[in-house]
C-alpha cells in the first residue's frame, strides 16, 4: 500500500475536482434527534460545505448505494400474450467520501455474497465497480463495538483511506484511481513528523473503545441457547418493524414484486430491501408461516448474523456499528442480547 | 482541475459472456434473464392441481437446458410474479418441462387461468438434486405424500429410464382421499412396469376405493426393506418426514441415505434474498434436496 498526505486545503480542491465530473456522496447533516444530537446521512453532495467531515455516525449505512431500498431489476414490454425483457446494469461512476472502517468491512462481507459466491449479483457488481471509496478514520462512539467484531480497521476494499492528523490528512492508497486522485490534488510524501502524528492518532483511537462484546463462543451459543428464554424476553419487545435491517450495513434480505401498468403494455420487476423481522418474511401460499412469532424472527436475525454467516464465510455478518440498536423503537440492543445469551444460566 | 473517473462497463467482464452452464451452481451472470417459454398444454389433475407442459422457445437454449431430478425452476408471469416450482418431468425429456402446480396463491391462481399458447418465463434450474448416480446398484424406496408426488415424479422417471442400474424400485404414495390422488392414470401405467412396485394408500376412502386405507407408514408392513442397500427418497408434508424417517432409521437405514425435499418461500433461487433461510443455510442453494442427517442439524427444518 502507498501512503501520502494531503493538506486540508488541497483536500477541498480534491473534493471539488471530483464533483465536477462525478456524482459525489458524503455524510450530510439532515436533522436533530430528540436529545438534540445531529443526525447524519450519506447523500449526494452539491458543494464542499455540505460535507461533514466531523460527523459521528450516519443513521442509515452507505450500503444503500450498493443495495438500494428499491431497484428495478427488469422492465417488460407486454403485448397481448407475448412479452420482451429488458435488463440494464449501467451505473455512472461515483465517489463516496467519509466511509468508516466498519462500513468498508461491511461491504467486504456483502462482496462475499454478492460477488464471490455462486450467482453473482450483476446489479451490485456494477455499482461496486463504479464506486470510488474514500474512507475516514474516526474516534469511536461510546456504543461502537466494531473492535470486538474485528471491523474497526480497514486494510482493503477502499481506494483511499484518510486519517485526520491535524493540518493534514494521512492517506493510505489502495488503487490506481485512488493514486491518480491524490497525486493530481497535490498529495505529498509522508514526512517523519506525519508518521509520528499518525501513530499518535491511531493509538488515541484505539484507547477510546468503551463497548466490548465477547463473541468468541456466540456461534455455539446460537445452537445451544436456541430454546433459551432470552429470545422471548427480547423478542416480545420486538415490534416487527424491520428498522434494524434497513439501517444495518450488512443486512441484504430482499423481496421481489412485479407490477404491470393499467393498460398492461409494460411491467416492472422490482427488488426492495426486506427484513427477516417482518411478519410475512417466511410466509408461504396456503396460509402457512414458518416463523409466525416475533421472537422466532428476531432469533433468526441473530442466528444468520452470528451463526449462519460464520458457517458459510468464517466471519460474522455483524460489524458492530450499533445502528440497529440506535434505530430500534423497542430498545433492543445487540450488545445486551448477546450478553444475555452469554450470561444466561439454566435454573 | 478535473478528476473524471472512467466508467467501468460490467458488460465487458468475461463472466457476462460466459456460456451458461445449466446445472448446479452455474456462475451465470445475467441472473434475472428468464428464458421465454410457451405453455404447450395443461392437464387438469384435480380441481386444485394442473400439470403444465412448458417449452423453452429458443431452440438452442432448449437444447442446452438440462436438469437433474429434484431441482426446481423459477417460473415467472411477467407483471404478476415469480414462484419456485419443482420440476415434475423426466430429465430425459429435452423437449418440454412438466410442472405440477397447485392453485394456492396469487401467481398460481393467475397461472391456472392461462391457456395453452401463453408465454411465461423460466429461470434455472436451481438447487440440489437427488443423487441418482450414487444410488446405482441399490434398492430405491420412493415415498410421496400428497403433492409430494410432483417432485418425486422426476426420480421415478429416472429409475425407469435407467432401470438396469438399480435393484428393486418401490414407490409408496399416500393421499388424503381418492379424489386427491394425482397422476392416477400414470400410477396405473407404472404398476405395469416390470420391477417397479407401486403401492397407494388413502386416509379417507370413498365407496369405490378398494386399496389400502391408513397413513403412509402403514404401507411399511407390506414392504421388506434391506437397510444395507437401500436409498430412500421422501417428499411430502414435513410431519410425514418425521414419521417416515424415524421409522426408516429405526430399521437401520443410515440418515445420509434418506433424502427429503424441503419447501420454503423463495424470491430469487440464488441464495441472495434470504427468504428460504433454514437453520444456517438456504434452501435454494444447499437444498431443496437434503439428506436427513443434514436436516436434523438444521434448526427448525421440519
Amino acid at each position: 500500500m502507498l501512503y501520502m498526505t494531503i493538506t486540508k486545503d488541497n483536500f477541498k480542491k480534491m473534493v471539488e475536482g471530483l464533483m465536477e465530473n462525478n456524482e459525489v456522496i458524503g455524510p450530510k447533516w439532515r436533522d436533530r434527534d430528540a436529545q438534540g444530537n445531529k443526525i447524519y446521512r450519506f447523500l449526494k453532495l452539491n458543494n464542499f460545505e455540505e460535507l461533514q467531515m466531523d460527523y459521528t455516525r450516519s443513521y442509515s449505512s452507505p450500503k444503500n448505494f450498493f443495495l438500494p431500498f428499491k431497484e428495478d431489476l427488469v422492465t417488460y414490454q407486454l403485448d397481448d400474450v407475448n412479452w420482451d425483457q429488458n435488463i440494464q446494469y449501467r451505473v455512472h461512476p461515483r465517489v463516496i467520501i467519509g466511509m468508516r472502517a466498519c462500513d468498508i468491512n461491511a461491504l467486504r462481507k456483502l462482496d462475499e455474497v454478492m460477488v464471490n459466491s455462486a450467482y453473482p449479483n450483476p446489479y451490485y457488481v456494477a455499482r461496486r465497480r463504479n464506486t470510488i471509496i474514500i474512507g475516514l478514520d474516526h474516534e469511536p462512539l461510546d456504543d461502537c463495538f466494531c473492535r470486538s467484531m474485528n471491523a474497526h480497521v480497514a486494510f482493503q476494499d477502499f481506494d483511499i483511506f484518510m486519517t485526520d492528523i491535524g493540518e493534514k490528512y494521512f492517506i493510505a492508497i489502495n488503487s490506481d484511481t485512488g493514486y491518480m486522485i491524490v497525486n493530481r490534488s497535490g498529495g505529498q510524501e509522508v514526512t517523519d513528523e506525519d508518521q509520528q502524528l499518525f501513530k499518535r492518532v491511531k493509538k488515541d483511537i484505539k484507547s477510546k473503545f468503551k463497548t466490548q462484546v465477547d463473541v468468541t463462543i456466540v456461534p455455539e451459543l446460537m445452537d445451544l441457547e436456541f430454546e433459551s428464554d432470552v429470545w422471548e424476553k427480547w423478542g416480545d419487545k420486538c415490534l416487527s418493524c424491520g428498522s434494524c435491517a434497513m439501517v444495518c450495513p450488512t443486512c441484504y434480505c430482499y423481496g421481489v414484486e412485479e407490477e404491470g401498468d393499467l393498460t398492461f403494455t409494460c411491467a416492472i420487476k422490482r427488488r426492495f430491501l426486506y427484513s427477516c423481522n417482518l411478519l410475512d418474511f417466511a410466509a408461504v401460499a396456503g396460509d402457512h408461516n414458518f416463523r409466525p412469532e416475533p421472537h422466532i424472527r428476531l432469533k433468526y436475525r441473530y442466528y444468520h448474523q452470528f451463526r449462519g454467516f460464520v458457517e458459510a464465510y468464517d466471519q460474522s455478518l455483524c460489524v458492530g456499528c450499533n445502528r440497529c440498536g440506535v434505530a430500534c423503537l423497542a430498545g433492543i440492543h445487540p450488545k445486551a442480547v448477546i450478553n444475555d445469551l452469554i450470561e444466561t444460566e439454566k435454573p | 482541475m478535473s478528476l473524471k473517473i472512467p466508467h467501468h462497463d460490467i458488460n465487458l467482464e468475461p463472466f457476462m459472456s460466459r456460456e451458461p452452464d445449466f446445472n448446479r451452481k452455474s456462475m451465470r451472470m445475467q441472473t434475472e434473464r428468464s428464458f421465454k417459454s410457451q405453455i404447450l398444454s395443461a392437464i387438469m389433475l384435480t380441481d386444485q392441481e394442473k400439470l403444465f407442459h412448458i417449452r423453452i422457445c429458443d431452440p438452442s437454449i432448449r437444447e442446452n437446458f438440462t436438469f437433474l431430478p429434484g431441482q426446481f425452476v423459477m417460473l415467472e408471469l411477467p407483471g404478476c410474479g415469480e414462484i419456485a416450482i419443482s420440476i415434475s418431468s423426466s430429465s430425459s425429456n429435452r423437449e418440454f418441462l412438466e410442472l405440477c402446480v397447485r392453485k394456492v396463491g396469487r401467481v398460481t391462481g393467475m397461472l391456472h387461468r392461462l391457456e395453452p399458447g401463453a408465454f411465461v418465463g423460466i429461470r434455472g434450474p436451481f438447487g440440489t438434486h437427488f443423487p441418482m448416480q450414487e444410488m446405482t446398484g441399490s434398492n430405491i424406496l420412493l415415498i410421496a405424500g400428497g403433492l409430494g408426488i410432483a417432485p418425486l415424479r422426476s426420480p421415478i422417471f429416472w429409475t425407469n429410464d435407467h432401470r438396469v442400474d438399480y435393484k428393486d424400485i418401490t414407490v409408496l404414495y399416500g393421499a388424503r382421499d381418492p379424489s386427491q390422488i394425482l397422476f392416477d392414470y400414470q400410477v396405473e401405467e407404472w404398476r405395469k412396469i416390470y420391477g417397479l412396485e407401486i403401492l397407494t394408500i388413502v386416509e379417507h376412502p370413498d365407496e369405490h376405493w378398494d386399496g389400502h386405507v391408513g397413513m403412509i407408514t402403514d404401507l411399511f408392513d407390506d414392504v421388506p426393506i434391506d437397510p444395507d442397500e437401500t436409498f430412500a427418497v421422501v417428499c411430502g408434508p414435513p410431519v410425514m418426514f418425521k414419521f417416515v424417517c424415524s421409522y426408516l432409521s429405526d430399521l437401520g437405514l443410515p440418515r445420509q441415505r434418506m433424502f427429503v425435499s424441503l419447501e420454503r418461500r423463495m424470491h430469487c433461487g440464488m441464495g441472495k434474498c434470504c427468504r428460504c433461510n433454514v437453520g444456517s443455510t438456504f434452501t435454494c442453494l444447499d437444498g431443496p434436496v437434503f439428506d436427513y442427517w443434514t436436516v436434523m442439524n438444521l434448526k427448525e427444518a421440519i
